[in-house]
């Protein structure tokens, strides 16, 4: 397991631990942290799983996926170099106490 | 190598139970409840000698497996017919039946003008529409709500939107249901289907060229993605026949069982009244509900397990997307039907990589029509029976005559 840590906008912190393998949208769903929507369940065809990851982990994240770009147009909130779609982060163990911080809304 | 529907014959793993059904007769066709909770119960895969196919009803294992594009391809196709194997009836859909890194070039041209935004400018003119069409049909004592209000909404909104100059109702909304059809086994729907082809093909083929297409649509969009090199002009062009293939009969399906729900749970109907705002979530639960597309197909590109059963290279695997939505695994009390119940994670748009790239415009077309309806009708109620139309892929109403009274 690996833990994350979602940040909402106003400050309150969840710790969740999450399977390898599944992704960061998945995570937040199962463990009932408030500011993800993920209309669209991970189809990457919705932009309501935005998130902001921390900067101290934007390298081992990595770059977005081909196309995820485009669909952060759609996003609500402010779209900053840190922006990602959750449901296109993979959970791997070099990720265990990544943070992500959530926008203050997704619709 | 003996081969059955275009695919390869196998003997299932011992373990995986064997169960003599055909998911494709007429009776289970219009009427599958009871075929899913037979599937759900004997395990998480059955084997159907009839097809020689895997089929998966369970939640859990059909998401697992649509999520899992790399074990799991499309592009040998998401009917019955293994395209290792054999020719298919019409050239491979570039979005629908490939793999990466294909599919990954196609469906961002695809994605990029589906997405929320590229459509945002398409809601006023939806609602437009429906308050048009709705107003017009409350003055009616009834009405057949397939032909004048599933139909005819999309059929005004939808081509277009996408910048048709040409609309034939008939052939659009025929089209989809050839091409569903056409995923199934060769029984008398695929044939039936098979023989509208030589009629509808070239009429969708001409009315999706570049010169019929309008400068503002979504058509023009793709063919935009042409220009830029992304894709060539004949994939321009079949991308844009697949807004037709899959976008049209998916959508009239959508709005006729959504009427369905509502017309045989007025409580419901009446929660949405209350607060219109609920027409999303309402639609949400009409398609885990309903599941406009029933099934869908995998084949299993390596030797592999599910659920700890062995499958083996060449594999078809029914995926019954319908009765992971119904799972009450997952569900809870998924025979309910509850406007609020917001299914997040529900299969009727598939799930992964494949996900429908349509799925904001149905949400808009729905979100227009439903809208407009708890805002203007006081009751929609059965001014007939409803009956269903057997379709190898789409499980959808054929008539049904509704009254509405109103507010
Ligand atoms: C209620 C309406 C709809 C339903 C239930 C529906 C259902 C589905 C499902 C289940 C898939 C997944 C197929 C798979 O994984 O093999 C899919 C894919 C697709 N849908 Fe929809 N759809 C609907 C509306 C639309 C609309 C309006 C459009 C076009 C504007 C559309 C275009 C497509 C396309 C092109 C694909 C292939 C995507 C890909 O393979 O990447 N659909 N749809
Ligand atoms: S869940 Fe829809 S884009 Fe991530």
């Amino acid at each position: 397991m690996t833990k994350i840590i979602f940040i909402s906008s106003d400050g309150n912190e969840t710790a969740v631990e999450a399977a390898d393998g599944d992704n960061v949208m998945r995570a937040a769903l199962a463990n009932d942290v408030d500011g993800i929507v993920a209309e669209c369940g991970g189809s990457m065809m919705c932009a309501t799983c935005h998130c902001y990851v921390d900067e101290a982990w934007t390298d081992a994240v990595g770059a977005r996926a081909d196309g995820e770009e485009d669909m952060l147009e759609s996003a609500a909130c402010e779209v900053r170099p840190t922006s990602r779609l959750s449901c296109q982060i993979r959970i791997r163990p070099e990720l265990d106490g990544l943070i992500i911080h959530l926008p203050e809304s997704q619709t | 190598m003996n081969m059955i529907e275009g695919h390869m014959t196998f003997e299932p793993s011992a373990d995986i139970p064997v169960w003599d059904v055909d998911p494709y007769a007429e009776d289970v066709l219009i009427d599958p409840a009871p075929y899913y909770a037979e599937l759900r119960a004997r395990g998480p895969l059955v084997y159907i000698p009839k097809w020689s196919v895997l089929a998966s009803g369970r939640y859990e294992e059909t998401r697992d497996i649509f999520s899992d594009h790399s074990r799991f391809v499309s592009s040998r196709g998401v009917g019955l017919n293994d395209f290792k194997y054999g020719e298919p009836w019409r050239p491979p859909s570039i979005i629908l039946e490939v793999d990466p890194p294909d599919h990954t070039k196609t469906r961002k041209v695809m994605a990029r003008a589906l997405s929320p935004k590229a459509i945002a400018g398409l809601k006023e003119e939806f609602r437009r529409t429906a308050e048009m069409i709705i107003e017009q049909l409350i003055e009616r004592e009834s009405f057949e709500a397939i032909a004048d209000l599933a139909e005819a909404f999309p059929v005004a909104v939808f081509p277009k939107a996408v910048g048709m100059v040409d609309s034939d109702r008939r052939r659009l909304v025929d089209y989809g249901a050839m091409v569903f059809n056409a995923l199934g086994p060769d029984n008398k729907f695929r044939r039936d289907a098979m023989a509208m082809a030589p009629d509808i093909v070239p009429w969708i083929t001409g009315a999706c060229t570049r010169d019929r297409l309008t400068k503002g649509g979504l058509g023009a969009l793709i063919y935009a993605a042409a220009d830029d090199g992304e894709v060539t002009e004949a994939e321009a062009a079949m991308l844009v026949r697949s807004f037709l293939s899959a976008g049209v009969d998916t959508t009239v399906t959508g709005i006729g069982s959504a009427l369905w729900c509502l017309a045989s749970n007025p409580g419901e109907y009446e929660k949405l009244k209350a607060d219109a705002s609920l027409a999303r979530p309402c639609f949400e639960e009409v398609l885990r509900f309903t599941s406009p597309v029933h099934t869908f197909a995998r084949t299993a590109n390596q030797d592999t397990e599910v659920a700890g059963l062995r499958v083996a290279e060449g594999t078809k695997i029914l995926c019954a997307l319908a009765s992971a939505n119904l799972d009450p695994q997952k569900w809870g009390d998924p025979e309910i039907f509850r406007v609020d119940r917001k299914p997040v994670g529900h299969m009727a748009f598939g799930a992964g990589i494949h996900g429908c790239v349509g799925q904001n415009l149905a949400r808009l077309e729905l979100e227009a029509v439903l809208t407009v309806l708890a805002e203007t009708v006081e009751r929609v109620e059965f001014a007939g029976e409803a009956v269903w139309r057997p379709n190898n892929a789409i499980h959808a109403l054929d008539r049904m005559p509704l009254r509405f009274i109103a507010r």
